[in-house]
């Protein structure tokens, strides 16, 4: 019988198995512990892993730690909005702040050198976008999310909001230069 | 107690009708067609303005269509859609009365209540633009959640119905043994959508109390997590519903048996088991969660699910293979496919649906729920680009193939418009088609989803994506007219039919076969090859390299971009 009628046989589970399915089903159960292993594999010997250090944070507590870093690294400002452009050594902890709609402050960073990218959002959730190199985090508030950054290609890139965050959503960009 | 006048055999198909069912049935596809068209407008809309060169709305009406068009044609399309599946699976395919037709009834004006308010809320008082996902603290108007609450009521009611309908026919004894496949495989929807409405209810109604005041914040983390345990899962609801379509179709066009019952009935049983957990895959670049976590939940400890899909994706061009070889089309690999019905619209939007959904659908959401590939695709168009095609070719053209085949026999009225119906899934499949490419090549070259204004022409020091994103994107709207021009035929020849189509008396036969006789064991026994279905298999290896190929290429352009550690 076909789909919608009961299984001619009322003691379906003993038929066999068509010899073409079998061989597909294992095809799968192969591929799917490759899949799954994949992962794991790419932790030891990839080079593009999340941390997965995050701390609870207050929009207070993270504005602060963010004004510090601009405070004592800030080597010019930029634009109409005087964004402070913030040029931290190597290894430093550096805020990002994700707001209603600006990335703030703007960073200078060193081609292959490690920073310690903090990422947060003081309102609404948003999506931290780095382009052309397309690399994409959430940012959420209330979450303070540390990225062990090595850039590793020299030049201006943009940071685009790709978590949607109201009607200024688009004009939300953010920058990071990297140089030599 | 009822009497025979609460039944109607359909001359065709033999088909018992209940007729308190038969008009829930109807109702709830009615509903769904009419948001499917509301839900279409507004797509063309999203698409128009996302084409560079046509930008056609602006910016507060842009976010309000796209919430608009999310919501209407993925929840409510869908989900009424899959109501009028659910009574068909249990009360007509097992020839039983329905289980309380009039608290049926109740559910669906609850749905239809909630979807109103919903797209009230959305489209008329315009300040609930907050996308589907209502990501807090960003907020909606009150009645945006109560009008999704109501929904999800009626829904879950209707789910209790099915159950309940389940046990009337086991108790009156209108089958013999176990319950049809394509009826299992709506029992697991039913299942599944049970677990997803539960889900919402956790989320949504603290959601509501926040936003009347009463709760005084919703982390947005916890939001995410338990929203797409709503959100996903429904997602499997429809792949169950929609697989047990393509069992449906290529058993009445067919006669088709099942390859195996065994090997079909525990895939589903495989989406029960582990697709519960399918919300991770949304979470893999958030703050807050372990790799272990994101690993062990992505990957449903083994891509269980995934390879249920793989498994149905074979079983059912299989048991198609197989019955028409055993009916003499056994020339070559593929003389059974050359032969089907191709002008048939069951069968090529049901065909084109499974290879849409397996090969652009299947294998790119198997790629950006990997762990690490999920930071190249993260809330970039690919994601769009992706479910276009799992949902979109997948579920709803699967749900306009039966919709042909429903119309006659159901409401009784011929199909106006029958060439124009034979070429609606190639002229929506391959719109739908483009748009899936055309965004998820855009999402790779890193354009986000949900934006206005790719070309940042409104913002000083704008970035400027690569010209051959800025292409796609315009390819990408023309796609979406083709596929709006597939979706107006669809709609006009339904609702043309059924207004205007030829009516059918009840003891009538619409004049074309409505259910092919079912293959017998004599014709099985005739095909003795030692493979019996090597089409399908040369189908799946070709699938199956393609898979192998995307997969490691993504891993190698993850390599590239900035070291994370």
């Amino acid at each position: 019988m076909t789909s919608i009628s009961p299984p001619a046989r009322k003691i379906w589970w003993k038929e066999p198995i068509e010899k073409g399915e079998l061989i597909w089903i294992a095809v799968v159960v192969v591929w799917g512990i490759i899949l799954t292993l994949m992962m794991p594999f790419w932790h030891i010997y990839g080079d593009q892993n999340l941390s997965d250090e995050a701390y609870r944070t207050t929009p207070e507590i993270y504005m602060a730690k963010a004004q510090a870093v601009v405070d004592k690294y800030t080597v010019r400002t930029e634009g109409d909005m005087q964004i402070p452009v913030v040029k931290p050594p190597a290894g430093e902890d550096i805020y990002l702040v994700g707001r209603l709609w600006q990335w703030w402050p703007y960073f200078e960073l060193k081609k292959d050198e490690t920073y310690r990218l903090h990422i947060a959002s003081v309102d609404w959730q948003h999506g931290f976008s780095l382009q052309p190199t397309n690399l994409n985090v959430q940012v959420l508030p209330g979450y303070d999310m540390v990225l062990t950054v090595t850039p590793n290609k020299t030049g201006k890139h943009t940071i685009v909001c790709n978590e949607y965050c109201g009607i200024g959503h688009h004009n939300m960009l953010g920058t990071i230069y990297v140089v030599e | 107690m009822n009497t025979n006048n609460d039944f109607r055999i359909c001359p065709d198909t033999g088909l018992k009708w209940h007729r308190p069912a038969e008009t829930l049935i109807k109702l709830n596809a009615v509903a769904a067609v009419v948001f499917l068209l509301v839900g279409g407008i507004l797509g063309l809309g999203v698409g128009l303005t996302r084409w560079p060169e046509v930008h056609l709305l602006g910016p507060d009406t842009f976010y309000q269509v796209l919430t608009g068009h999310g919501i209407n044609v993925l929840i409510f399309w869908i989900i009424f859609f899959e109501m009028a599946v659910l009574h068909f699976a249990s009360s007509t395919l097992l020839g039983c009365r329905m289980a309380m037709p009039k608290v049926g009834m109740g559910a669906f004006v609850l749905m239809v209540l909630g979807a109103l308010l919903n797209n009230y809320a959305v489209m008329v008082v315009g300040n609930s633009s907050v996308m589907m996902t209502s990501y807090v603290p960003m907020p909606a108007d009150t009645l945006f959640y109560v009008g999704l609450i109501l929904f999800a009521v009626g829904a879950l009611i209707n789910c209790f119905l099915f159950l309940g309908t389940l046990v009337i026919a086991k108790d009156d004894k209108t089958y013999e043994g176990s319950i049809p496949l394509v009826t299992f495989g709506a029992l697991t929807a039913c299942i599944i959508a049970i677990f997803t409405i539960a889900s919402g209810a956790v989320i949504l109604i603290p959601t509501l109390l926040w936003n009347l005041g009463f709760v005084s914040n919703i982390d947005a983390g916890l939001y995410r997590l338990i929203w797409w345990a709503f959100g996903h899962s429904s997602q499997q609801v429809n792949v169950a519903a929609q697989v047990s379509i393509w069992y449906l179709i290529a058993a009445v066009l067919f006669g088709a048996k099942p390859l195996s019952e065994k090997v079909s009935r525990f895939a589903f049983l495989l989406y029960i088991a582990v697709l519960q957990l399918a919300s991770a895959h949304h979470l893999l670049v958030d703050p807050g969660l372990s790799s272990e976590w994101k690993i062990f939940n992505t990957s449903y400890a083994m891509y269980l699910a995934v390879m249920a899909s793989m498994v149905h994706g074979l079983t059912v061009p299989g048991s198609i293979e197989h019955a028409q070889r055993a009916r003499g089309l056994s020339a070559g690999l593929f003389e059974w496919l050359r032969k089907a019905p191709w002008g048939n619209p069951v069968f090529s939007g049901m065909f084109l649906s499974l290879v849409g959904f397996g090969v652009l659908g299947g294998i790119t959401g198997v790629v950006m729920g990997t762990e690490q590939i999920n930071l190249l695709i993260h809330n970039t168009l690919y994601v769009p680009g992706h479910f276009h095609a799992t949902v979109v070719i997948g579920t709803t053209m699967t749900f306009m193939a039966i919709t042909f085949w429903l119309v006659p026999i159901l409401f009784r009225r011929q199909l106006i418009m029958k060439k124009l119906a034979c070429l609606q899934p190639w002229i929506f499949g391959l719109g739908m088609t483009g748009v899936s490419l055309f965004m998820m090549g855009a999402g790779t070259l890193g354009v986000p989803r949900r934006h206005w204004d790719i070309l940042f022409s409104s913002s000083d020091g704008g970035f400027e994506f690569s010209a051959a994103a800025i292409t796609m994107m315009g390819l990408n709207g023309m796609s979406v007219i083709l596929a709006c021009l597939g979706g107006a035929a669809f709609c006009i020849i339904v609702v043309g039919s059924l207004l205007f189509g030829k009516k059918i008396g009840e003891d009538e036969k619409v004049g074309d076969v409505m259910i092919a006789a079912p293959v017998t064991d004599e014709e099985y026994a005739t095909n003795k090859a030692a493979m019996t279905i090597p089409g399908t298999l040369g189908m799946v290896a070709v699938f199956f390299v393609a898979f192998v190929l995307y997969y490691f290429i993504n891993w190698k352009y993850l390599a590239q971009t900035w070291g994370l550690s």
